[in-house]
């Protein structure tokens, strides 16, 4: 990350595998087949498979499939994982009801 | 590959994807320099999804009409990505007869450049959406509003300016432009140079110090606008919402979840650091107390998520489109102040349109680089 980057870099063409319907993110349910597809479409970085296919984006926030995605997309792209970025954590930690985030500003508690 | 084509744009947001893909799809060769890792890293995809006509400027508001009437429905079609592009409606609140005044004055000036908007009062908002709250007492209503994905808007024409020949190129930091006989050519960056017959710039923020390496300034400064997103939930309505002071807006999405945006007032004021998009500690508490007045009945919802972003407020509040007399060669796109997704695909194809054939359909000549003036 942070250098630069040709999007139209040849990658090889899309072949189907037999493990493509294969969910890997399971709280937005996105298949192995629906990711590979997502970086020959040229979302070569984490960050924009998962604006593009919801990946990492359900309740769970990735804590799942993150690794699992990264290790497709390198695979893909064929690079080592180490060279993708780590996935953007973002507050809460755990998702938590509006009226409770809400609280934060009482006065005496 | 070469560094050269017939267009450069500055900018890899959804202006300059959708620019290229307008471009791309005549033929014009183009390549896209995007200074950060990302496609679309900036405001495109940290905007509220908004589709909407009402509230805005009337300088702006013809080029939004024109959008919505002939793009934004056959948009997801010819990205082959889904858009989730609702037009049901944009509900713009009010609760005091201060929000009164400014949506009337909103509502009469949109209407006098022909859109379809109108006052309504409390009672007749929650016939629209039962779910809101009786501190809701009038609205602008504007039925052919309505909201998208901006993340899979964005990147769908990426997608397709891309397959169509487009060449990106991301993590290529453009230090400055530079004249070449008098004309805006080159396109230097920290490791590359790169030329065009024509340089869009669409940089949102980075684009006031980029045209000021060719003598042109635009006005504008840094604001930061965050949003947040719940688990999803069961389908409750389909309006894009927004308030009389623009401080809080939303809308359900196709995945259930419901993505609302909101400020803390002390915006301006968060962090200096604009290449950090990262929240004020402050404001996601306020955006869920905004929301929970507004909707009672969303107090359960669980926040998954919460993020930030930085717009490039212009002085005046509507983007600079078009050319520059003094800079032949360059095409300005920035200053979009925050409501810059909806007109997006309209913006993209006008400049292609300016790029190939010199002229617009729809008049921006109200958006010029050179409408700003001192008060007195």
């Amino acid at each position: 990350m942070g250098q630069v980057n040709d999007r139209s870099r040849d990658i090889g063409a899309f072949v189907e595998a037999p493990d493509d319907d294969m969910v890997i993110c399971r709280c937005e349910e996105i298949t192995k087949g629906e990711i590979r597809r997502a970086v020959h479409d040229g979302m070569f970085t984490l960050t924009e498979v998962r604006r593009y296919l919801r990946t990492g984006m359900g309740l769970c926030q990735g804590q799942t499939c993150a690794k699992l995605v990264k290790g497709i997309v390198a695979r893909e792209l064929g690079v080592s994982p180490a060279e993708l970025e780590p996935a953007t954590s973002r507050a809460p930690m755990r998702p938590i009801e509006m009226r409770v985030f809400a609280n934060e500003a009482k006065e005496g508690e | 590959m070469g560094n050269c084509a017939d267009v450069v744009i500055v900018g890899g947001g959804i202006i300059g994807c959708s620019t290229a893909y307008y471009l791309a799809k005549q033929g014009v060769s183009v390549i896209v320099l995007e200074g950060s890792d990302h496609i679309g890293n900036g405001g495109s995809s940290r905007n509220g999804g908004g589709v909407r006509q009402s509230g805005r400027d009337p300088r702006e508001l013809p080029l939004a009409m024109f959008g919505i009437k002939n793009f934004w429905p056959t948009l997801s079609e010819e990205l082959e990505v889904d858009c989730e592009y609702h037009q049901d409606g944009n509900l713009r609140l009010g609760k005091t007869e201060k929000h009164k005044e400014i949506l009337e004055g909103l509502t009469s000036r949109a209407a006098a450049v022909g859109l379809d908007v109108r006052m309504i009062d409390g009672d007749e908002v929650r016939r629209i959406n039962p779910y809101l709250s009786k501190e809701v007492t009038c609205a602008s209503w504007c039925p052919t509003d309505g909201h998208a994905n901006p993340l899979a808007t964005t990147l769908g024409f990426y997608k397709m300016a891309r397959r169509m020949g487009a060449r990106f190129i991301t993590g290529e930091k453009v230090a400055g432009l530079k004249k070449v006989k008098g004309s805006v050519r080159k396109v230097i960056t920290e490791q590359n140079t790169y030329e065009g017959e024509t340089v869009v710039l669409a940089a949102g923020l980075a684009s006031r110090k980029l045209a000021a390496t060719v003598g042109i300034d635009v006005p504008m400064q840094p604001v930061m606008l965050e949003a947040l997103v719940t688990e999803a939930e069961p389908h409750m309505f389909d309006q894009m919402l927004g308030t009389a002071e623009a401080d809080f807006y939303g809308h359900q999405t196709k995945h259930g979840s419901f993505v609302f945006g909101g400020s803390s007032g002390l915006e301006g004021f968060t962090k200096d650091d604009t290449a950090l998009q990262a929240n004020y500690s402050l404001t996601a508490p306020c955006i869920c107390r905004g929301i929970m007045k507004y909707f009672p009945d969303l107090a359960d919802a669980k926040i998954v998520r919460t993020w930030a972003g930085w717009m490039d407020k212009c002085a005046d509040g509507v983007p600079v489109l078009g050319r520059a007399e003094e800079t032949p060669g360059l095409v300005l796109a920035c200053g979009f102040s925050g409501h810059g997704f909806g007109i997006a695909p309209v913006v993209g194809n006008q400049l292609a349109e300016l790029v190939v054939t010199g002229k617009t359909q729809v008049d921006i000549s109200a958006l010029r680089y050179d409408r700003f003036r001192a008060k007195i």
